[in-house]
């Protein structure tokens, strides 16, 4: 086991009297996972389990061996987190100051604030507008924007809740580059099925249970007839 | 609107901020100790003398007191029915060069850095109960989200219009709240999962 394992361990939640995650136990190792499933299926519930955003009633969740419920900090460290909206993830007005917000709260020293944020920037085209508001740029900016904010963090398992659905084909094409082109093992929640062709593992959840767990092409195979009552 | 800080090079943007938010202190207070309207006025023209020293524009300082103007025309009004046009014409003078001296700040210095230095001022709140890390984030998402409010309130607006509701406050207001409630909720999933903690020393 690396220290980017993820491993699920019989975990169940229910949010009051609705069960939305049913027994689950997995082991991700791959560096590219992808999470499909209907509305409501438990998606998003179980990705933000991985980060310990939400911690299981039952069962428990583990990176590497840290525990989600008792090495939250640690957790919160090695795993980044990037959200559907990315209007919603930007914390500070100016684009600099944004990508800076995790650092600072992880007290990197200000030199290295400096560098890292610059060197982000230029990865990702965003150096032009250092100075300016985030509300300004475009959508897929924005969610540029928000995966520098994470990736200067130094994680190694990244979460993705999303990331497409709001942004045009232009743009989304930009978030999938970025996302094929990270280091680091990548954890995708999406309905944009050919965001994950290439993935290693392909999830399917259905009512908080895993109907198919395999490659791309037979576990979408699953869930399209699933989906359309075959 | 709502862009507040502006990129410069200006001995005003170099400056720490800290020593600019007591500096603003000082002449505000100043501001309120002169005697009359040519002091006053005599301060104003050294401010604005200051905007375009700096680089931001006498068009920039304009729209730092544009937004205000029919307060100023109500107050102005009310000064002059109950003191005179000369009480009035001192009262609107001290309260424009007060703006223009806090637009100094607000234009000149990053919400990072505000923040930094307000972190360090209220630590003087600590024994009160009251913890400076959680003030200054606050004011730096009050300033962030301002300009997404405002698109919120456009775009709820709009599709109340088509619907024919936009004269009714209500309709408006509802479903504003509700996405900001929302939105809310996904900010502080995102401000957590970045590593914030507001308990840090
Ligand atoms: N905080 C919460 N409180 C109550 N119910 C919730 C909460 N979060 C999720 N749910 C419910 O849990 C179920 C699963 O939600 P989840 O967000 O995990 O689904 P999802 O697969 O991500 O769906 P989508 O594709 O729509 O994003 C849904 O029925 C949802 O209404
Ligand atoms: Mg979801």
């Amino acid at each position: 086991m690396t220290s980017s394992t993820i491993t699920f361990d019989g975990v169940s939640h229910a949010f009051g009297d609705t069960p939305v995650l049913r027994d689950i136990s997995l082991t991700l190792a791959e560096k590219r996972i992808a999470v499909v499933g209907a509305n409501g299926s438990g998606k998003s519930t179980f990705a933000r389990m991985i980060n310990g955003l939400l911690l299981p009633d039952q069962g428990a969740v583990s990176i590497g061996g840290l525990d989600t419920a008792k090495d939250g900090k640690a957790v919160r460290r090695r795993v980044g987190f990037v959200f559907q909206n990315p209007d919603n993830q930007i914390v500070f007005p100016i684009v600099e100051e944004d990508v800076a917000f995790g650092m600072k709260n992880l007290k990197f020293s200000k030199a290295e604030i400096e560098t890292k944020t610059g060197k982000m920037l230029r990865r990702y085209g965003l150096e032009g507008h250092r100075s300016h508001p985030a509300h300004l740029l475009s959508g897929g900016q924005k969610q540029l924007l928000a995966i520098s904010g994470v990736l200067v963090m130094d994680p190694e398992v990244i979460v993705f809740d999303e990331p497409t659905t709001l942004l045009d084909l232009r743009n989304k094409l930009r978030v999938a580059e970025a996302i094929e082109a990270l280091e680091q093992t990548a954890v995708v929640v999406t309905h944009d099925l050919d965001l994950i062709a290439d993935f290693d593992r392909v999830i399917v959840f259905d009512e908080g249970r895993i109907l198919a767990d395999d490659a791309p092409t037979p576990a979408l195979k699953a869930y399209v007839e699933a989906m359309s009552g075959v | 609107m709502f862009e507040l800080y502006r990129p410069g090079n200006s001995f005003l943007h170099a400056m720490r901020p800290g020593a600019k938010l007591l500096a603003l202190a000082a002449a505000g207070t100043g501001v309120f100790l002169l005697p009359g309207l040519p002091a006053i006025i005599a301060v104003m023209l050294a401010v604005l003398a200051i905007y375009a020293a700096t680089g931001l524009g006498l068009a920039t300082a304009w729209a730092q007191l544009r937004p205000v103007l029919l307060v100023f025309a109500i107050l102005f009004a009310a000064q002059v029915f109950i003191a005179g046009w000369l009480t009035g014409a001192f009262f609107i003078a001290r309260f424009a060069t007060l703006l223009l001296l806090a637009g100094l700040l607000t234009l000149t210095t990053r919400v990072s850095d505000m923040v930094a230095a307000m972190e360090i001022g209220f630590q003087v709140l600590r024994p009160l109960g009251l913890n400076p890390s959680k003030i200054s984030l606050a004011l730096a998402l009050a300033l962030r989200f301002i300009p997404v409010l405002a698109q919120i309130t456009g775009e709820v607006r709009e599709a109340q219009r088509v619907r024919g509701l936009d004269g009714s406050i209500i309709a408006v207001a509802i479903p504003v709240i509700v996405r900001t409630l929302r939105m809310s909720d996904a900010i502080a999933d995102a401000i957590e999962a970045r590593g914030y903690n507001p308990d840090k020393a």
